[in-house]
């Protein structure tokens, strides 16, 4: 149960996302339009209007323990749609970045592990090398034959090269890698 | 017509036709397309997640180095790389400091002299409707199109006509002779950014999409983003394995059929690279 | 209304708008002008053989455009005068200059195609603005549809429709193919508050019609369902709750807490997508019609009729009263009162209750022979006004008019019409304007009491 002490500052949480993004949760009615118009809502455990309600509660370690702020797909049908004009996918974002700052982010590791590839393919070429890309998120994610069958489908089509495409200006990306700001708190 | 044009990761590997077919087209309404030298990947949502001034420092270089090539405008046809840049341009000019820290962490200053613009914003308002019917000399009669738009329509600063009906493809189709349908999901999200990661989520959101086209009795669908062209596409098969249900849809870049209208063949718009195979449908149709 | 028509006492403008009001409480000069309606009504019967007769159809607005009326006729059945009106956007005789059926078949010979529009000037002691509201356009809803579903509605459209003397005899139909529907959603709140596309106030009636509407559907329709879904559901009001619950036990209602995202065709039906709020999920529906509770708002026109009256409005166009507690029904200008939903939204219980209690207001004007007046507000005096006349200018209730006094034009205030805001007063500078109680020698006294002691030194 949730105690709600005379300690606690009941706006602390919404304060630190207002603050980071501009965005204020406490103007949610809770009218759930968000979650109805969310493509991912079946999937996620906490629905995007459970999550500013959270917000609104000052709970934070269930909002950043979730799998909501993993899945949304940013495609923002749900801050088009606020009646209140919530830019929620915003919201969103800025839960992401303090659930890897406070260490939290366990809801979804699998699309952490993925972006953590992705990027260092970025860093190593310039451009981001799919084949490899995907070869190593299965081993990371110890599901090499994943997607398998599509391999040989792609390749036979060439929409996959079996070698990376690296561009000149590598030194100068890396060093955008070195001096870029994570939001890992490690 | 000189252009610029950021082709992105996507159009280098698994979204090749629609590379093949823009600039196809581009030829054929005689616009030369300039790639922004030596272009990097925008980092897509991953920089987006994980670092924000990686995600803003990646589509920098890109900005700076299509100043330094002389490009004025500058065509993305992926909505995730436009939006990005467009995000950065936008940022440089809001925010003086981040601005600077980008100037010096890249190496050099961009003048925000670049205006972004998204492939679909491009055809309907640069190249233009009535050019492309004119254009047209093999109209793609009796071919019944669903256009899609996914979450392009809702991406900040894309201009397009109505977030919740867009018609702006469907009027591109209609000027191509072919048969625009309407449906209702022209602006779900296919959820193709979890489709590596969460397959099972971008397997459902693609089964309702295609059934929604189906239910049109569509021939196929028309699209202008890579990454919901290869999850309808390339994991249509893997969609139909679920759902016990063969919908065999073939998946048009929107460049693609406009190829078609200007008599380029197979060869030329890359349609040999396409999953499910569209040849017979154009067959049917006498496209081909 | 026919009562009212026939009371000798009561005379009644129809097609009629007021143009201009001068004056003040107790002798108001208003300007209406009333509309021509190219029939003679001292000579027409009401017999209805022009209407009848009439060649031109047009969408019938009473009826929300779910019937068709002709181009001469009576907008209602209850309508008074009992005079119809030709509509010259569309009547043949107007258009091409070819029809003159009405007029031939007129046995009162009451067609008057050259009948213009009329101004009549008359005093009244008092005003009663009753101009009503006007429905939210639900176009800006893209995703229900924004108007191109034919079987998606507004609770207007569906109480013609449940009207057993409506356009559909009662019948609850789909207009997209007249078959009776069954499955009927109602979505709340659409355009109320919505601070992104509508209005941010709650316009309070929906709540209750939308659950009368379940009711009567249920009565007219013994198979059919209603899911309704709502944000909050407000009942403040006697019999209210009871209301509700028995649009719940009685006639089968499904409440559904969550705000629709989105209104689509499948087939011949419509899907209603929303969530249920309450368990997380989303939610599904599919319906025969899909009926949108609109927004209350301002009626058109609004703004412009406040500045003809001179009495302020909202940042919506809804009349302001002069006190939200203690003077609901009084504008600012004395002698102006409000009744019914120009105001706020207001059901009918409301809307009767602030009618009699603005008629009781003008009443007790109007029975006096002399008016009282608060007595704090401005003077001038006439022998310091410059006639500069600046205080005209700033005068937020038109009350300063100029006078003549030993061959000197100086500015003069019309008691009835002052509040004793003072700007008159601030903006003088030869300190000729004062107000009563307020004046400046009357104020440094004020401010010196605390400040000195009597013997004039500080304290």
């Amino acid at each position: 149960m949730k105690v709600l002490t005379r300690q606690e500052d009941v706006h602390q949480f919404r304060d630190e996302i207002l603050a980071l993004s501009g965005e204020d949760s406490s103007h949610c009615v809770q009218c759930g339009k968000c979650t109805a118009s969310c493509p991912i809502a079946p999937e996620m455990d906490l629905k995007p209007n459970q999550v500013l309600r959270y917000i609104q509660l000052n709970s934070s370690k269930p909002v950043l323990q979730c799998s909501t702020i993993w899945l949304c797909a940013s495609c923002e049908t749900c801050s088009f749609r606020c009646p209140e004009g919530i830019e929620i996918a915003i919201v969103m974002d800025t839960l992401r970045k303090l659930a890897i700052e406070e260490d939290l982010a366990t809801g979804q590791k699998q699309i952490v592990a993925f972006d953590e590839i992705f990027l260092d393919s970025i860093k190593r070429y310039g451009r981001v090398y799919e084949l490899g890309l995907v070869m190593r998120y299965n081993m990371a994610s110890r599901q090499p034959l994943k997607d398998a069958h599509l391999g040989p489908l792609m390749l036979g089509k060439r929409k996959l090269s079996l070698l990376a495409h690296r561009i000149r200006g590598r030194a100068t990306v890396r060093e955008i890698f070195r001096r870029s700001k994570r939001f890992l708190g490690k | 017509m000189n252009v610029g044009y950021y082709p992105g990761c996507s159009l280098e590997s698994t979204a090749g036709e629609f590379d093949l077919s823009f600039r196809a087209i581009c030829k054929g309404y005689g616009i030369d397309l300039v790639d922004i030298p030596d272009w990097n990947c925008c980092g897509a949502s991953p920089a987006h997640q994980l670092s924000e001034e990686l995600a803003f420092a990646l589509p920098y270089r890109n900005l700076l180095n299509a100043e330094e090539g002389s490009l004025q405008t500058v065509v993305s046809p992926c909505p995730a790389c436009y939006s990005h840049l467009l995000h950065t341009h936008k940022a440089v000019g809001e925010k003086p400091e981040l601005s600077d820290r980008l100037a010096e962490m890249v190496g050099g200053t961009y003048q925000q002299s670049v205006t972004s613009k998204h492939l679909l914003d491009f055809l309907f308002r640069d190249i233009g409707v009535e050019r492309i019917r004119e254009g047209a000399e093999k109209p793609l009669t009796g071919l019944r199109v669903v256009s899609y738009y996914g979450c392009l329509t809702r991406l900040p600063g894309v201009d397009i006509d109505d977030a919740e009906n867009p018609t702006m493809m469907d009027e591109i189709v209609s000027a191509l002779g072919a048969v625009p349908l309407e449906w209702s999901h022209k602006t779900e999200c296919c959820g193709a950014s979890l489709s590596i990661t969460r397959t099972d989520i971008g397997l459902r959101l693609a089964n309702e999409i295609l059934a929604a086209a189906k239910g049109m009795k569509a021939d196929c669908i028309a699209v202008v983003c890579p990454l919901c062209q290869s999850n309808l596409d390339m994991r249509q098969p893997d969609v139909e394995k679920k759902y016990k249900y063969s919908y065999n849809l073939p998946l048009f870049y929107l460049t693609q059929l406009i190829g078609l209208t200007l008599g380029m063949g197979i060869k030329d718009l890359g349609l040999g690279k396409l999953v499910i195979d569209p040849v017979p449908l154009l067959r049917t149709k006498g496209v081909l | 209304m026919t009562e009212s028509s026939q009371d000798e006492k009561i005379e009644i403008l129809t097609h009629s708008e007021v143009s201009e009001v001068k004056g003040f409480v107790g002798n108001f000069d208003v300007t209406i002008r009333k509309k021509a309606r190219y029939i003679n009504e001292t000579k027409c019967t009401g017999c209805g053989d022009c209407i009848e007769k009439c060649l031109t159809f047009a969408p019938n607005e009473w009826e929300l455009g779910l019937g068709k009326r002709k181009a001469v006729y009576k907008p209602f059945a209850q309508g008074v005068p009992n005079v119809p009106v030709i509509d010259r956007q569309v009547c043949g005789h107007f258009t091409t200059g070819l029809c003159n059926v009405c007029s031939k078949i007129c046995e009162a010979d009451a067609i008057d195609y050259a009948q213009e529009d009329e101004y009549i000037t008359e005093k009244f002691g008092t005003i009663i603005v009753a101009t009503g509201f006007d429905q939210f356009d639900t176009g800006v809803y893209g995703e229900y549809g924004g108007g191109r579903f034919k079987d998606v509605i507004t609770g207007l459209h569906l109480e013609r429709m449940l009207d057993t003397s409506g356009p559909t005899g009662g019948h609850v139909i789909r207009p997209s193919n007249y078959k009776e529907a069954k499955r009927v959603v109602f979505i709340q709140c659409a355009g109320s508050r919505d601070e992104a596309k509508g209005v941010p106030y709650c316009s309070r009636i929906c709540c209750m019609y939308t659950a009368k509407h379940a009711i009567i559907l249920k009565d007219h329709v013994p198979d059919s369902q209603s899911y309704i879904f709502y944000i909050d559901i407000r009942t403040a009001g006697k019999n209210y709750e009871e209301f509700y619950k028995k649009a719940q036990r009685e006639a089968g209602a499904v409440y559904i807490r969550g705000r629709v995202a989105k209104v689509y065709e499948k087939g011949d039906q419509l899907v209603v997508r929303g969530a249920d709020t309450l368990t997380g999920e989303q939610i599904e529906v599919e319906a025969d019609l899909v009926v949108l509770a609109a927004a209350a708002v301002p009626r058109d026109g609004a703004k412009e009729l406040a500045k003809i009256l001179n009495i302020p409005h909202d940042t919506y166009g809804f009349f302001s009263e002069a006190h939200p507690k203690l003077q609901p029904v009084e504008s600012v200008t004395k002698g102006v009162y409000m009744a019914g939903a120009c105001q706020f939204p207001k059901d009918v219980p409301d809307a009767v209750a602030t009618t009699g209690a603005a008629a009781i207001k003008a009443c007790s004007i109007l029975s006096q022979d002399e008016l009282t007046i608060d007595p704090k507000i401005a003077y001038v005096d006439p022998e310091v006004c410059s006639g500069c006349l600046n205080c005209l200018q700033i005068c937020p209730f038109d009350a300063i008019r100029t006078e003549v006094v030993d061959g000197k034009e100086v500015a003069s205030i019309v008691q009835s019409l002052c509040h004793g805001c003072g700007n008159c007063a601030s903006t003088c500078r030869t300190k000729a304007a004062n107000v009563r109680g307020f004046s400046d020698d009357q104020i440094y006294a004020q401010i010196s009491a605390p400040l000195f002691s009597k013997g004039g030194e500080e304290r």
